[in-house]
């Protein structure tokens, strides 16, 4: 039978094969056990990692926001906690037919349905988005009552942004809105990106968006255990979010508000410094807007009517409008002749109401001229003549470079906006300027002639308000320059530490002394005898100050009549002033847009600023605008 | 009662006659491993502690009443199985039920049948008896029909597809061949045209079966598709390290992210919570099985249980490195149980039929002898 005939050769080449089968079995869990020592002791700490991003998400926990408050303490942007109903997708199953549903019982919009999409895309699976926000609260206690009907749906305490004081000061604050790329490629430039996780609101412009990293706070999180289908399993750690910085502005919300009724629905702009530190007191630029629109996402009809409203009311005028200063640039060609010695005070001209200048006749607006004009009388009664001849004394390249020294044609570098790129730089024309700014050669030349209306601010000259208000500020404090700034101090929310900025100055231009009060004379001078004495008439205090006309309009030499002009053409009042004369702690540069003589609209905004910041006194009827300005004072 | 004592004493040892101890000890070993690893992966939800201690009552059953059986009766199931087995597998093709898109099961109104799981014990035993029956005449032929025996039904499996099963089912018949002498030529050749065929093959397989090796080399690839389930492995075994995270503790397998994490994915769950130190217990144990197997297979009097026992070690062999390996990474994967470790009532019963064979051979060693 077959098991008796094993042959021994066919048994050992069985148990041969066994050893072999064996060397494989051994060979193979040899394999094995290097592929285990590979994953668990060299790669362990690659997968030990992996295993805790696996498990572990953080969750972050948002800052509140730091509050802005004016010099005084009145809130100006402030957090607002509201209920917002809020969907978890993990937990909710078909997102459609829980909205639909939700629909039914409290009002859902397109528009938010929307924006869910919208933030849907950008959240992670575990967190919650917002439907709907601001709830009622009878659609809390509805929703509440329906609650069972609706797993992963909840409602949610939010923090929201808030300007209590709605227009009020709106260019000067700026306003929040939802991050883009563009904010997002700054906050990486900045290398914030961690500390913006979970925020979704950003500075966009003004002291918002210039302060956005003192405002946000720092980022908390909470360790939160997931599982594999991105459920929230229990709490690990929480890591408290620390609040904004708050920041105390060296603004007058009062002085703010008033002075953006007077100008009523005229555009302009105001930009009242103090001339001891820089700190801005007013900074109006009307029209304005209502910062809260943007905070919860703009609609689409409100964005168009404030972008193509012809008054434009989202530029800002004081930092982004590059106008001619008219006269009120005389009052520093005038210091320019003193301190590099091209006039003495009391050196008179004689106006015959016209200079020639080759075969050109710029012509002053008196007719028949001021008679006998020095120093003084030039910028009391605006003489033009004197100033055509001053500058074609001086030349342009020294105006250019005087004016400089006080800020003019410069980016101050207001703390308003990303940086100071935001910021107009104006029009400060020199032979240097010209060449740059024009590509024919026969256009880069600078004309003598060209100089001649520099001397009364206009030709090429165009300054943003901001620039004027500094430029007033340096003569009021006697060559002792500050960079304008809005906020006066940062204070941390927990400590109360308070952090001020910059009470340096930046530049001392040295102005002789004696040169500083010839001119703070004359300018007292207009408001006395000349150009504003009609809107100071009675001022218990001292101001300096200066009307200003700029053309808009090139009249070709025909007689200037407002009522024959169109509105959009009609020449802008300036006004520049600083009070009190002798010991000034307000210097301002109004503006107001084809407002016609400076005299007539621009001055009484300003001596309505004068009157609240010196006196307290508020203008009787607020917003009304004084009419009965001078009307034969027009010798601008 | 002397008597009666005596009788149950004798009865006693009558009753533990077939047991091979050394045998049964490594498995009940690896069993406790199991039982520990399967309540650590069901602990959260539906907890199959009970139930696999149930199929492991139930399986240790079935493999004592193999074991008392001599191998000379298990010859006589050879062919009556292979046959059912083969005519079931042919009506798995012509009416099989399909689920998650592979035709298994035949369905028998009351319940559902696997039976590619027949063949697994089927095949070797059938082709164990055939070597057997001309040992004395072996030629080329019988080594042709026992391809033949071999091929068909696994044929049949791999067309299902059931990859996993198919490689058991040839690994068992193949190593059944392979020990009755299949010459080295012709397995050196087998190997050359396989990998000259590769190329070929490639060209044959289904989009999913490719995509699985092309995940093998790189999981990456499709880290939540096709890849998930090997990286989510891997991790859970790297992130174990040299001593585990502790029992229970392995936070891949509590928080979900091993997928059949009480079946086929069960090393990884083991693995995670006793580390490398337990990784080299249960491999040491599988060689001790397999020693143990082999001794046994080396002590077999005649040609068909030596056939047959060295066919089912290397069969213990085949589940425990296929499944540690596309578990940790170095094997596609397939659908292959870590045989004593993982959850499930039927792949039990197979295992431990094939421990009661080993016994039978073992314990009936003596008697035919004599």
């Amino acid at each position: 039978m077959g098991n008796f005939h094993n042959s021994e050769s066919d048994l050992d080449r069985f148990r041969f094969r066994l050893g072999i089968a064996t060397l494989v079995v051994l060979l193979a869990f040899g394999t094995l056990i290097g592929r285990f020592v590979w994953l668990q002791v060299l790669q362990h700490d690659f997968y030990r990692t992996r295993a805790e991003d696996n498990r572990i998400a953080l969750i972050p926990i948002v800052p509140n926001r730091g509050v802005i408050t004016d010099r005084n303490g009145v809130v100006l942007a402030r957090n607002y906690s509201a209920y917002t109903l809020e969907i978890t997708p993990s937990l909710a199953g078909d997102l459609e037919a829980t909205i639909d549903a939700l629909s039914e019982v409290i009002d859902i919009q397109p528009k938010d349905r929307k924006r869910f999409k919208r933030l849907l895309d950008e959240a992670k699976n575990f967190e919650s988005v917002p439907i709907r926000t601001r709830l009622t609260d009878t659609e809390v206690a509805i929703f509440a009552a329906q609650r069972y009907r609706f797993p992963g749906v909840e409602v949610m305490a939010r923090l929201f942004r808030q300007y209590p004081l709605g227009p009020i000061g709106s260019h000067a604050l700026g306003y929040i809105g939802r991050i883009t790329d563009r904010d997002l490629q700054w906050i990486e430039e900045a290398d914030k990106q961690a500390n913006y996780k979970g925020t979704d609101h950003i500075g966009k412009t003004g002291l918002e968006q210039h302060y956005e990293f003192e405002l946000h706070g720092e980022t908390g999180y909470e360790e939160v255990e997931i599982d594999s289908g991105g459920r929230a399993l229990r709490s690990l750690k929480r890591i408290p979010p620390v609040s904004g910085n708050n920041l105390q502005l060296t603004l007058d919300a009062k002085l703010q508000e008033i002075t953006e009724q007077a100008f009523g629905d005229r555009k302009g702009a105001l930009v009242a410094i103090d001339p001891n530190t820089g700190g801005i007191l007013a900074l109006v630029s009307n029209p304005t807007y209502d910062p809260n629109l943007f905070v919860d996402g703009i609609t689409p009809d409100n964005w168009k009517e404030l972008n193509e409203h012809p008054d434009k009311p989202m530029i800002n005028r004081t930092i982004n409008g590059a106008y001619p200063p008219g006269s009120t640039f005389k009052p520093f060609m005038a210091l320019a002749a003193l301190e590099l010695g091209k006039r003495t005070p009391n050196q008179a001209i004689s106006d015959p109401g016209f200079f020639n200048f080759g075969n050109h006749t710029f012509r002053d607006d008196k007719k028949g001229g001021h008679g006998s004009v020095d120093m003084y009388k030039s910028i009391v009664h605006s003489c033009d003549t004197y100033y055509y001849m001053l500058a074609n004394d001086m030349g342009i390249d020294n105006i250019a470079r005087f004016m400089g020294q006080l800020g003019l044609g410069q980016r101050t570098g207001v703390d308003l906006g990303r940086d100071d790129s935001g910021e107009s730089k104006g029009v400060l024309p020199s032979q240097e300027w010209k060449r740059q700014r024009f590509k024919k050669p026969e256009q880069q030349k600078w004309y003598a002639g060209e100089t001649i209306s520099i001397g009364i601010g206009q030709g090429y000259n165009a300054y943003t308000p901001i620039q004027l208000a500094q430029a007033t500020a340096v003569v009021a404090n006697r060559g002792v320059m500050f960079r304008p700034h809005l906020v006066n101090q940062i204070v941390d929310a927990r400590t109360g530490e308070k952090r001020p900025v910059e009470p340096q100055p930046i530049r001392d231009l040295k102005l002789k002394p004696q040169n500083v009060d010839v001119i703070r004379r004359a300018m007292v001078g207009v408001n006395k005898e000349g150009t504003g004495a009609r809107t100071f008439a009675g001022a218990p205090y001292e101001a300096a100050g200066k009307t200003g006309t700029a053309q808009v309009f090139s009249l070709k030499g025909a007689d200037y009549k407002a009522s024959g002009v169109k509105k959009e053409l009609r020449d802008h009042a300036l006004f520049i002033a600083f009070a009190p004369a002798d010991k000034p702690k307000i210097a301002l540069a109004v503006l107001v847009e084809n407002g016609g003589f400076g005299a007539q609209s621009a001055a009484p905004i300003a001596r309505m600023v004068l009157d609240y910041y010196l006196l307290g006194k508020l203008p009787a009827g607020a917003a009304k605008e004084d009419a009965a300005a001078v009307e034969d004072d027009n010798e601008e | 009662m002397i008597d009666v004592i005596g009788t149950l004493k004798r009865g006693g040892r009558g009753l533990i006659a077939p047991i091979d101890f050394p045998l049964l000890l490594i498995t009940l070993a690896i069993m406790a491993v199991g039982l520990a690893t399967v309540n650590s992966a069901t602990f959260d939800g539906n907890n199959r502690l009970l139930s696999q201690a149930g199929n492991m009552g139930v399986a240790m059953v079935v493999m004592w009443l193999v074991a008392r059986l001599p191998p000379q009766k298990l010859m006589r199931f050879a062919l009556p199985l292979y046959v059912v087995g083969l005519l079931l597998l042919v009506a798995v093709f012509l009416f099989g039920i399909k689920v998650n898109g592979a035709k298994r099961w035949l369905s028998l109104g009351f319940t559902r049948i696997q039976p590619s799981e027949i063949m697994k014990i089927a095949m070797p035993l059938m082709l164990a008896w055939y070597f057997h029956k001309y040992e004395a005449t072996l030629r080329a032929r019988h080594f042709i029909v026992a391809a033949l025996l071999l091929v068909v039904p696994f044929g049949l499996i791999a067309k299902q597809p059931d990859l996993g099963t198919a490689l058991l089912v040839g690994g068992a018949g193949f190593f059944v061949i392979f020990f009755a002498g299949l010459p080295w030529k012709v397995i050196v050749g087998l190997i050359a045209a396989g990998a000259a065929a590769a190329p070929l093959l490639w060209g044959m397989m289904h989009d999913y079966q490719r995509k699985r090796i092309l995940t093998l080399i790189d999981p990456t690839t499709d880290p939540l598709g096709a890849g998930y389930h090997i990286i989510q492995a891997t991790i859970a075994i790297g992130s174990g390290g040299p001593f585990g995270k502790g029992y229970l503790n392995g936070t891949q397998t509590h928080l979900e992210f091993i997928p059949e994490k009480h079946t086929d994915f069960i090393f990884a769950v083991y693995s995670e919570e006793w580390g490398l130190l337990g990784n080299a217990l249960l491999v040491f144990l599988y060689t001790l099985l397999i020693g143990r197997g082999m001794m046994i297979a080396m002590a077999a009097p005649t040609m068909f249980s030596r056939l047959l026992a060295g066919s089912v070690t290397l069969g213990f062999f085949t589940y425990a490195f296929i499944n540690m390996g596309m578990v940790s990474g170095i094997l596609p994967v397939v659908g292959v149980p870590l045989p004593f470790m993982s959850y499930g009532g039927t792949a039990l019963v197979t295992l431990f039929l094939g421990i009661g064979i080993l016994m039978s051979i073992q314990s009936h060693r003596m008697l035919v002898k004599k």
